[in-house]
């Protein structure tokens, strides 16, 4: 059976995702910082994008950059590794969004054979996470507007 | 590293048609999605919004009126000024883009599962 995965806006600038995952804690610890490990599962199968190219180094000094083709356009994700604690802690930063970008902080708890996952993402202001959240539904609204282009433009080709 | 704006809306389908017409009109004019993501930022008032979009504080009060009929923005006078904020319709974003997110993880965790099952 599947677990629920918990999402929190904890602050003004912090979101906080928990997860029980079914697997001891060296085991999980693998599967994030193992880059043949990694993409098989950060990157959802059904995401309307395709990753083209993929790097990660997991320790302090080292980086990440991934690379989407996204309806024509590519779109980088890269930032770099700031605490890396054997089977107990990963921060990174994300830097596409430049100084905006939040840091994201996992932290991997040991209950035998199983893991509590909790990862939390800080922003620097509260107004960049409110803009990341108000982009984003803002891109739904646009692209609700070309759902309806599509809805329409059969009803006034027939006229 | 991948965040959910990449990610679709499917549930804004569920307002009425009459509300989706509403904010379809009010969203269609750049000078609007202007304002909305000046608002995002924090509440202004209107005649600092007409400043900022070099036009006559007529000219923006028009633009603030059709998106506070939409219920994107809302209105506060106090004394001589009208401030501006995000209205519900943007709290419903807020929820909308939560919703997103956990979607996110939990696809990502349910992908996690899968693959720790097939690790030795």
């Amino acid at each position: 059976m599947k677990s629920s995965t918990t999402v929190e806006r904890k602050s003004d600038r912090e979101v906080v995702v928990t997860r029980m995952v079914n697997a001891p804690v060296a085991k999980v610890f693998r599967a994030w910082t193992q880059p043949e490990l990694f993409r098989q599962w950060w990157v959802p199968k059904s995401a309307p994008m395709k990753l083209v190219s993929f790097e990660m180094d997991v320790r302090v000094g080292g980086g990440y950059r991934l690379v989407f083709e996204f309806q024509g356009n590519q779109m980088a994700f890269f930032g770099a590794y700031k605490e890396v604690v054997p089977e107990s802690k990963i921060v990174w930063t994300n830097d596409e969004a430049g100084e905006a970008g939040q840091v994201t902080t996992v932290t991997f708890e040991n209950l035998g054979d199983k893991t509590r996952v909790m990862l939390t993402e800080v922003y620097s202001t509260k107004a960049a996470l409110d803009e990341a959240m108000s982009n984003g539904s803002l891109d739904g609204l646009r692209e609700q507007f070309d759902q309806l282009e599509d809805f329409v433009q059969p009803v006034s080709g027939r006229q | 590293m991948l965040q959910a704006p990449c990610y679709k809306v499917n549930h804004m389908v569920q307002y009425s048609q009459a509300r989706f017409d509403t904010s379809f009109a009010a969203l269609s004019d750049v000078t609007r999605r202007g304002v909305l993501e000046q608002l995002g930022r924090g509440d202004t008032s209107i005649s600092e919004l007409a400043c900022k979009f070099r036009m006559t504080l007529t000219g923006m009060k028009k633009h603030v009126r059709i998106l506070e009929d939409a219920g994107l923005v809302a209105t506060e006078k106090v004394g001589r000024v009208r401030t501006c904020r995000l209205g519900r319709r943007q709290l419903d974003h807020e929820m909308a883009w939560l919703a997103k997110y956990q979607k996110l993880w939990a696809t990502r965790f349910d992908a996690l599962d899968e693959l720790l099952e097939e690790m030795t």
